[in-house]
């Protein structure tokens, strides 16, 4: 028995020893559960384990798979803690959320329940995810799998660490400048930005209201699909959710990309990228181009003012999303408080972490009156500008490769005091969040050992072709089978 | 304080900021109900308590009201409309933030208003902006050391509407309490007739706060100002304007300065005073809300939403004004839209307005007043009324029957026709009838008769009452004194 959950190696692979009756989903949860307890002490992927949520929607499966005809029921998962899951403490890896258990289920929480789904676990991020190496949690530092000095990137880096250890077989992140993509890349796995509005955000704890999406991170292109069937769909719960429907993501898994233009936007391979990182990327390209697609090198000019201008948009709705946290309601509040307004600054004070008082501090600077068209007003042009990059690229190509992070997982410690060069992590993935595209990071190779994100980005709501580039290049390579030694 | 407004040489300059409560079921980013009252903390949900995760859903309901309210304000309505976030920490405000619209994109913009001042004329006031909000929840003082939050009202829709402070060419400023008070009363006529708010000021779901400098008269300069809280009733935004007008001229004649300050109205004391712990110059980081799509609204559907707009009270009182009723009548006519349908729909089964109104403005009124009830909940339905004027006329019954028979019409909604016969109480007019009393009054005040044959035309009074008397009023007047004329040989 064991042996055989061994050699499941996806989330798909278990649906079929599911439905064939090798296996029941309760011995595969347990076996899940017992990989956790027995990988937490080295990786601190989860913040709170669901074992009795799990154990249930299990046996609830077990006794009528009929009924859960998804192909993701009865296999386990894990969910990012800033998403609300009932009755489960949702921290965001913050002291200030301290004691708060959502009454309700996020959206694509939901979906996932409704479909059999089975959720063992919460899982480790930066603090309201804002980082980019999962270092920034309240409450402990998540390790890379592949190396357990290496961070396993951030800000869903419990969901990425998890999924690549083989703990669950599918997560979900959020992804508000490639915290999907990201870690996804420094774990070796999938990772999957949906374009903005495809998923609710419903129940999603917000950073950036404008640039959060959730999405799957998975161990090969098959899994993102088919959790991307779940969790896709309009929301009436989420007005800024697309209101178009849901096409069926698997049937995009087909190796053809004859006649498909894939555009290497220049700028990408700039920005600080390690040349090995580059090369692999560029390999990747030419296994594309074998496969029948056209390379083209492209420019995209406004590229380089991504990250600035993110680093006034995300704090900006930073600022003023994380307000609520007050200590009037829920979570943390000082003990010490004069009068009404001095627990508001106490608690507040008390409760968030360093990282996430500057956001907010440059956030409250960008908006305030004296300054508004300097920064946010400007960013938000900038923005425009960026956009018409991406929209005359996507006239020419069909989908964009780039790395997805500039090197592979950093030291835990390392760029722990030089924020600049913590934020170059997310330098290529940022351009996609700001202009509201989806973008998937897969496996592309090794480098030192570890693993190396390639990025392919496509049009607003043409994930398929997105998809079936990324399941061409993962068929006619390897990289996806590869995992790590922990 | 003695200062006499009018003969000081100053004027005031009155900006209005109204909120309004919408009508609408829901509240404005959420299903839950927008009701007033109820047990605190029992209409919330994870959106109106802006809990982690929780998204806001625009109520198009609340959307299309402030729209169909711009448009009887004669604004012009913005076709595309953003929401904002307006932050701010307060314990009542559970996101730290409000949703409102800012900026130059309010849902309505350049509107106007037309009130009557004190001497009759009639003055166009400017309407800067009307807009749609989110309201916030409530602090109760538990005790001087603990607060509780009743989140009831929280999320529940509000319009706001702002008059123009700096009017443009062809309108007009409030400038005293009165048309204050005048432009309240308008503002809250017409959004009663729209069905877009109950205009309830003691229940806060129609709150005004005024601001107001003084200046000297005929300056263009505009002084300090001060805005005024707590003004629950038209009595309060006039005694409370009043007070504070005098209160700042007082100040510049004694060499002293207005403060710019929010004060309070103290309705028991009639006096303002500033408000406690003073309001620090917020800074409220406006930025567009990224939980919400603009607004888009298509020429087709707000020329739908206008031609559903209903007739507003003061074109129905121009209207009334020319079916040939008194300016007095026409407005107390329309002052209610209930009242002004009843009327009509019972003016048009009778097919002359005057008497109905007169009935509608002396009896219906005086009896729903006395019942302490509206129109709404009253018995008798419109036709009911023209038919027992109609009984008059046809002098089944008398005027001063009528008036008993409507009573009963009132109390218990049965047709003038059946209370009129079952009492008996039907006119007499069969000449035999009354001309057998008249002989027998006549024969019973030889005196009077005596009086009346000797030219005394006054004392047939006496006469007609007594034949009234014995025929239990029921004899036609204009019968009795005929033949109590043609009997005596008077007249
Ligand atoms: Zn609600």
């Amino acid at each position: 028995m064991t042996r055989d959950i061994e050699n499941i190696q996806t989330a798909w692979q278990a649906s079929e020893a599911l439905r064939s009756g090798r296996i029941s989903a309760r011995d595969l949860t347990r076996a899940c559960l017992e990989r956790i307890a027995a990988l937490e002490p080295s990786l601190s992927a989860f913040l709170a384990l669901t074992e009795e949520i799990a154990m249930e929607a299990a046996a609830r499966f077990d006794a009528n798979p009929a009924a859960f005809p998804d192909p993701l029921a009865g296999v386990p998962a894990a969910v990012k803690d800033n998403m609300c899951l009932k009755g489960v403490p949702c921290t965001c890896a913050s002291r200030i959320l301290e004691g708060w258990e959502p009454p309700y289920n996020a959206t694509a929480v939901q979906r996932i329940l409704d479909r059999g789904g089975v959720i063992c676990g919460k899982t480790n991020l930066d603090e309201f995810a804002m980082g980019s190496s999962t270092e920034n949690s309240a409450f402990k530092v998540t390790r890379n799998p592949w190396n357990t000095s290496t961070v396993p990137g951030g800000s869903s880096g419990g969901s990425a660490a998890a999924v690549a250890a083989g703990q669950v077989f599918y997560a979900l992140g959020s992804d508000t400048g490639g915290s999907i993509r990201q870690p996804a890349s420094f774990c070796g796995i999938v990772g999957v930005k949906p374009t903005y509005g495809r998923v609710s955000r419903y129940g999603l704890v917000a950073y950036a209201s404008s640039l959060d999406q959730i999405g799957p991170l998975t161990r090969d292109v098959r899994d993102a699909a088919l959790v991307l069937n779940i969790i896709c769909g309009h929301d009436p719960l989420d007005s800024t959710s697309y209101p178009g429907e849901s096409p069926d993501f698997t049937q995009a898994l087909v190796r053809d990309v004859q006649g498909m233009t894939v555009g290497l936007p220049r700028e990408f391979f700039a920005q600080g990228v390690r040349e090995d990182v580059a090369q692999a990327v560029q390999e990747g390209a030419r296994v594309l181009e074998k496969a029948g697609a056209k390379i083209r090198e492209i420019s995209m000019p406004n590229v380089g003012y991504a990250l600035p201008v993110y680093y006034i948009i995300a704090p900006a709705e930073a600022s003023s999303n994380l307000a609520r946290y007050d200590g009037v309601r829920y979570g943390h509040r000082s003990g010490a408080a004069s009068d009404h307004v001095d627990m508001f600054m106490r608690s507040r004070a008390e409760g968030f972490g360093a990282e996430v008082k500057q956001r907010i501090m440059i956030g409250t600077y960008a908006l305030s009156a004296g300054y508004y068209d300097a920064y946010y007003l400007k960013a938000q042009q900038v923005r425009t500008l960026l956009r018409r990059d991406f929209d005359r690229a996507f006239q020419e190509c069909d989908v964009l490769l780039t790395p997805t992070s500039p090197t592979p997982a950093f030291a835990v410690g390392e760029r722990a005091d030089d924020p600049f060069q913590m934020k170059l992590a997310d330098v290529c993935t940022i351009p996609v969040n700001l202009a509201g595209i989806p973008a998937l990071s897969l496996p592309c190779g090794l480098v030192d050992g570890l693993p190396v994100g390639m990025q392919i980005m496509a049009r607003p709501f043409d994930e398929e072709t997105m998809l079936r580039a990324a399941y061409t290049f993962e068929q006619a390579t390897e990289f996806h089978r590869l995992r790590p030694a922990i | 304080m003695a200062v006499d407004i009018a003969e000081s040489g100053f004027e005031a300059v009155i900006g209005m900021e109204v909120h309004a409560e919408l009508l609408t079921r829901s509240k404005m980013f959420c299903s839950c109900s927008a009701e007033f009252g109820g047990e605190p903390n029992t209409r919330c949900c994870p959106v109106c308590l802006g809990l982690p995760g929780s998204l806001p859903v625009a109520n198009r309901q609340a959307v299309e009201f402030v729209v169909r309210a711009a448009m009887a304000l004669n604004c012009e309505i913005n076709r595309e409309t953003f929401f904002h976030r307006k932050n701010y920490f307060y314990p009542d405000l559970p996101k730290g933030y409000q949703i409102s619209q800012y900026g130059d994109t309010p849902i309505g913009v350049r509107g106007w208003i037309e009130i009557e001042t004190e001497d009759g004329t009639v003055k166009r006031i400017g309407i800067r902006r009307v807009h749609l909000e989110e309201d916030t929840g409530k602090l109760l003082h538990s005790s001087p050391s603990e607060s509780e939050v009743d989140y009831n009202r929280s999320g529940v829709p509000l319009m706001e509407i702002v008059t123009e402070h700096d009017p443009r060419p062809g309108f007009d400023q409030i400038n005293t309490a009165y048309e204050a008070r005048e432009y309240i009363m308008q503002l809250r006529q017409i959004l009663l007739y729209l069905g877009v708010c109950d205009g309830k000021m003691e229940e806060g779901s129609l709150r005004c706060e005024p601001n107001v400098s003084v200046r000297p008269a005929g300056s263009r300069e505009y002084g300090t100002r001060t805005e005024l809280k707590n003004l629950n009733s038209f009595r309060s935004v006039y005694r409370g304007l009043e007070y504070e007008i005098r209160r700042q001229i007082e100040t510049i004649r004694s060499g002293g300065v207005v403060v710019h300050e929010t004060r309070r109205w103290d309705e028991e004391n009639e006096v303002t005073a500033p408000m406690r712990g003073k309001e620090l110059e917020q800074e409220y980081r406006y930025f567009p809300e990224p939980d919400l799509l603009p607004f888009r609204f298509e020429e087709a559907q707000l020329e739908q939403l206008r031609r559903e707009l209903p007739e507003l009270p003061l074109q129905r009182r121009r209207r009334f004004e020319e079916m040939g009723l008194s300016r007095a009548d026409a407005a107390t006519l329309t002052s209610e839209k209930a009242i002004a349908d009843w009327f009509e729909e019972a003016a048009r089964d009778y097919g002359d307005p005057k008497p109905i109104a007169n009935w509608v403005l002396s009896e219906l009124l005086r009896l729903l007043n006395q019942a302490g009830e509206g129109i709404q909940s009253c018995k008798v339905r419109p036709a009911q009324l023209a038919s027992l004027v109609r009984l008059i006329d046809d002098g089944t019954i008398s005027g001063k029957i009528a008036k008993g028979v409507f009573e009963e019409m009132f109390r218990t909604g049965r047709d003038p026709g059946q209370i009129v016969e079952a009492s008996g109480q039907t006119q007499i007019s069969d000449e035999e009838a009354i001309l057998s009393v008249v002989r027998k009054v006549i024969a019973g005040n030889e005196r009077v008769a005596a009086d009346v044959r000797g030219g005394k035309e006054k004392s047939i009074g006496f006469l007609v009452g007594q034949v009234m008397k014995e025929t239990g009023g029921r004899a036609n007047p204009r019968l009795v004194n005929e033949l109590l004329r043609r009997e005596l040989g008077a007249g």
